[in-house]
């Protein structure tokens, strides 16, 4: 065990502010994963347009003793590459925290600031004079910063090292160039100032076991593993790297190496609509099929998903979701597309909903969204956002069970069809509102005709009303089985207490440290974290034997609560909201001053809404 | 309304296909459209086509989007699998069924509404991925299930029931999918079967996207004077510039042809078609200008029909995406999952 470090190892937060499209990305990869392989729990979030080249980017990098993944709400060491943003950049940074900058064209006015160090560094100055060509300077300049990071912080250059040689093995003199870089900033750093900074990193052994990762890579490998075999989807922010990521497993582990042949289909469809189609097409027909897409596309998607609904049909989509309305900010974080999600489409329709609140939780849930999914015969929406889906998280390592096999439901084998004297496609046998179906192309027998008009449990198509609501009330027996088969909540009831904190997804992070930090302050609450829709029973007592419930999610409408006042029976007057809507993450410091705030009303701090 | 069950009586005498089933067998439940219509002589060409080939009823998949025609799927073939999806996204269904089973027979059946107004945009990048399926517009200018309204296809000068003139452009899906890359566009007439029946079959084994306009009158909303879809017009400005005599594996060319007026073209399975120009002039294997030349007729108000343009050498979507022989919805679980062994490799990249 090491010893317990000094106040400020290893918990603090640097932000690098900088210009997309200058290959900031790999110096802050390289600065992350250092420390990450020195034992320290680290975690990054990117704060970038919705631009390709030169709008100003953000990366905060938190380092966190106690594993903390959430936002931190504060920053430490503010890296101000970009002149357009100086001066908020300088605002940022916490009193007795540290600036650097490109000190190449000095800036006194800009960052006169008595409470923070200044450090300036000529990073621009010392890479035209050790580098050749435009583009080769401007990405040398972001490695450079890294290596003053890096003596600034007693970064292990052996460490950086390593990391380069494996990010370029096949270019090995990329490896020296960018070293070279690193050391050019190392060394002035060392030289000009006392290093290494109070705030700075030393090796602990908390990331064994882990894997740092974000959601849509973990969610396109769950697929990968669940057997999916056909992915459709039309780009949209911040959904696309999940499929390019499906895309890439694809054709690392399921090419035939002699013959070429992919083991799965990857189709770019004209919009979201042809998407979900084809992926509805392809389930109907037997594949795990998905897509991925975010608000806008679930809006397009909205007609196919009642079609899925009430026909039956399997289907898995993962919503990214993303701030909206409309457009929205593309890459920027929300909790949004909850009740859209529950409710899309025309008609009385439900879907099965599941909330990862972290990357792990993406690759368990996407194998169980294609297993509900194949087992309801219905769709189900996997409801990530940007925040899981494009930022680095440190989990726990993925563990596989060799014995898993799909489960593909109540679809019905040749050998099962021949017995049957005949098929009806919507005739419930044992009451689970769940019914066989058959796939096209095993027996003239099972074919079935399958429609989203009015039909019978025969599967003819009926305007009679019995016939019509028959088929609709068995819907919700099925949607009742679902209830049992979802994920159940995690519940904290610990400490026992009268108040209890409801959450969803990705704000799992900021509660839990939200919780330690309330626990210093003596106040301890319980907490539910709600996994899926529909809600299962113990959401239902969880929510029963609290007097006060703070129900925090990110959007402005409140919408988690909306939908456990709609579908459970607690008293709203027992819920209050704390509404994080603003396109960044969650931070516990929200949490906390909410909760007090509601607590201790004589205290109230600002900055926290409530509705 | 096709609750209507067709009693299965067959007459012992009913001619066998090499199955042994008989058209019977290829038929569906009763057709709910109004009597006369266009439709209904299109499902039986399908029927025929489908019997005539010696298709498993198993083996082929019905798809359609709504409207009119939509509903026909469920009027043929009871034995496949169907469905009947939303309006204008049949195309995208239809891709998803086949990149899951490349094996099964798609045949998908839409009308002027369903194709070239709302389901436009699917329609044309169905064509663009050379999805193999058989693609029928049953094409008759007018919206019927809302009683009346121009649809895409309407001519210029075209009059409505109600005495409306339609001033819009028409679409036409026979160019259109000319200049998109199709590799089997016809167009043909409901009420010439003789035409018809062939031109199905040939889709119906071409590999790619085969794409048919059938000019299919409605006899209640646009089958009156001044109208460029009904019965009599289209009789009139019909004109059959290539026939297309559909020849199956192993089976001897029986009809005759003149020198120099027939094209043998040889499909993906050994099987042929033969095509018979009617129209000197007109070249089907030429893109450019069998598209000039149809266009140049359509000016003048008439119909070219038959087997308008084929390009029997393209990719289809499976080859393209280089998927496997065997169905996508076939391989065992095994050969997907790469397993807690393969995970542990992979994990490696994110430490």
């Amino acid at each position: 065990m090491p010893a317990t470090p000094a106040p400020h190892v290893n918990d603090f937060t640097i932000k690098i502010a900088t210009v997309n499209g200058t290959g900031s990305a790999s110096a802050n990869t390289l600065l992350m994963k250092s420390i990450f392989r020195s034992g320290i729990p680290v975690m990054g979030k990117n704060y970038f347009p919705s631009n390709i080249q030169g709008l100003p980017t953000w990366y905060e990098i938190r380092i966190t003793r106690d594993g903390y993944v959430a936002r931190a709400g504060k920053v430490d060491i503010m890296v101000a590459m970009n002149a357009e943003t100086y001066a908020r950049d300088a605002r940022e940074v916490a009193p007795g925290g540290y600036l650097v900058y490109d000190s190449t064209w000095p800036r006194p006015a800009l960052l006169k600031r008595e409470d923070v160090t200044v450090l300036g560094v000529p990073l621009a100055k010392m890479c035209n004079e050790n580098f050749n060509g435009v583009r080769t300077r401007i990405l040398m300049k972001n490695i450079c910063y890294a290596g003053v990071l890096a003596a600034l912080l007693d970064l292990d250059l052996a460490r950086i090292r390593e990391l380069l040689a494996e990010t370029y093995a096949k270019k090995p003199q990329l490896v020296e160039s960018n070293m070279k870089a690193i050391q050019l900033g190392y060394d002035y750093a060392r030289a000009n100032f006392s290093c290494p900074l109070a705030l700075h990193v030393a090796p602990m052994d908390k990331t064994s076991g882990h894997i740092l990762i974000d959601g849509n890579t973990a969610a396109a490998l769950g697929c990968v593993f669940a057997g999916a075999t056909v992915g459709a989807w039309y780009p949209i922010t911040p959904s696309t790297s999940l499929m390019d990521a499906f895309k890439s497993f694809g054709e690392r582990l399921r090419v035939d190496k002699d013959t070429g042949r992919k083991n799965f289909a990857f189709i770019q469809a004209e919009d979201e609509l042809s998407a979900i189609g084809m992926v509805i097409g392809a389930m109907w027909n037997g594949a795990r099929a998905f897509t991925a897409t975010s608000g806008p596309g679930i809006s397009l998607m909205n007609e196919f998903l009642g079609l899925a609904y009430y026909a039956e049909v399997p289907a898995v989509i993962f919503d990214i979701q993303r701030v909206g309305p409309s457009t929205g900010m593309p890459t920027r974080t929300q909790q949004c597309d909850l009740l859209l999600a529950a409710y899309a489409s025309h008609g009385d329709t439900r879907h099965v909903c599941l909330y990862p609140s972290n990357p792990e939780e993406c690759f368990y849930m996407a194998v169980q969204a294609f297993d509900l999914a194949e087992r309801l015969q219905t769709p189900v929406m996997v409801l990530s956002d940007l925040d899981i889906g494009m930022n680095d998280w440190m989990c726990r390592d993925l563990k596989w069970d060799d014995s898993y096999r799909p489960d593909r439901g109540k679809m019905l084998s040749k050998e099962e069809i021949l017995k049957l004297e005949k098929f009806h496609r919507f005739v419930d046998k044992d009451g689970d509102g769940i019914t066989a179906r058959t796939l096209p192309g095993v027996h003239p027998k099972a074919a079935y005709f399958t429609r989203g008009s009015g039909h019978t449990k025969f599967g003819t198509y009926t305007e009679d009303s019995a016939e019509y609501q028959e088929v609709l009330d068995r819907l919700m027996v099925k949607w009742g089985t679902a209830k049992k088969l979802v994920p159940r909540a995690v519940i904290d009831a610990t400490a026992g207490s009268k108040v209890g904190l409801v959450s969803i997804g990705s704000c799992d992070g900021a509660i839990h440290e939200a919780m330690d930090l309330l626990k210093q302050q003596g106040v301890t609450v319980d907490y539910m974290r709600v996994r899926a829709f529909p809600f299962s029973e113990d959401v239902e007592r969880f929510l029963e034997a609290h007097e006060t419930l703070f129900v925090i999610e990110q959007n402005r409408d409140a919408q988690l609560r909306s939908l456990l006042t709609l579908e459970t029976g607690v008293d709203k007057k027992k819920l209050r909201s704390l509404l994080h809507y603003d396109g960044l993450p969650i931070s516990s410091a929200f949490i906390v001053e909410g909760v007090l705030a509601e607590l201790h009303p004589q205290a109230k701090p600002k900055g926290a809404a409530r509705a | 309304m096709t609750f209507i069950a067709k009693p299965k009586v067959a007459h012992p005498s009913l001619p066998k296909n090499a199955l042994g089933f008989t058209r019977r067998d290829y038929e569906g439940s009763l057709s709910t459209l109004c009597a006369g219509c266009g439709h209904d002589s299109i499902t039986a060409a399908i029927v025929e086509a489908s019997w005539g080939l010696d298709l498993q009823p198993q083996n082929m998949v019905k798809l359609s989007g709504i409207g009119c025609s939509s509903k026909t799927t469920a009027y043929f073939v009871s034995g496949g699998h169907g469905f009947n999806s939303v309006h204008g996204r049949m195309p995208s269904i239809a891709m998803g069924a086949n990149a899951a089973n490349r094996d099964l027979t798609y045949i998908g059946v839409s009308g002027d509404g369903d194709t070239l107004s709302i389901g436009l945009g699917q329609f044309c990048h169905a064509i663009r991925r050379n999805l193999n399926m058989l693609y029928i517009i049953e094409n008759n200018g007018v919206y019927g299930l809302t009683k009346g309204q121009f649809s895409a296809s309407a001519d210029v000068g075209t009059k409505a029931k109600k005495g409306e003139t339609n001033q819009q452009p028409p679409i036409d899906p026979v160019l259109l999918a000319m200049t998109l890359g199709a590799s089997f566009v016809a167009r043909s007439f409901s009420g010439d079967k003789e035409q018809l029946v062939p031109l199905i079959q040939a889709g119906l084994r071409h590999r790619g996207f085969a794409l048919i306009d059938v000019l299919s009158p409605c006899v209640t909303f646009n089958d009156h004077e001044g109208s460029t879809k009904s019965y009599a017009y289209t009789r009139e400005h019909y004109e059959p510039a290539v026939h297309a005599d559909f020849v199956p594996l192993q089976r001897e060319i029986t009809a005759s042809y003149k020198q120099g007026e027939s094209i043998p073209v040889v499909m993906h399975d050994g099987s042929r078609i033969v095509l018979r120009k009617l129209d000197a002039s007109y070249d089907p294997t030429d893109r450019v200008n069998a598209a000039a030349h149809i266009q140049a007729r359509l000016k003048e108000g008439e119909y070219l029909t038959g087997l308008l343009h084929i390009e029997a050498s393209q990719n289809e979507f499976h080859e393209v995406n280089a998927t496997p022989d065997a169905p996508l919805n076939s391989l065992p679980f095994e050969a997907l999952s790469p397993g807690s062994k393969g995970l542990e490799k992979i994990l490696a990249r994110y430490r």
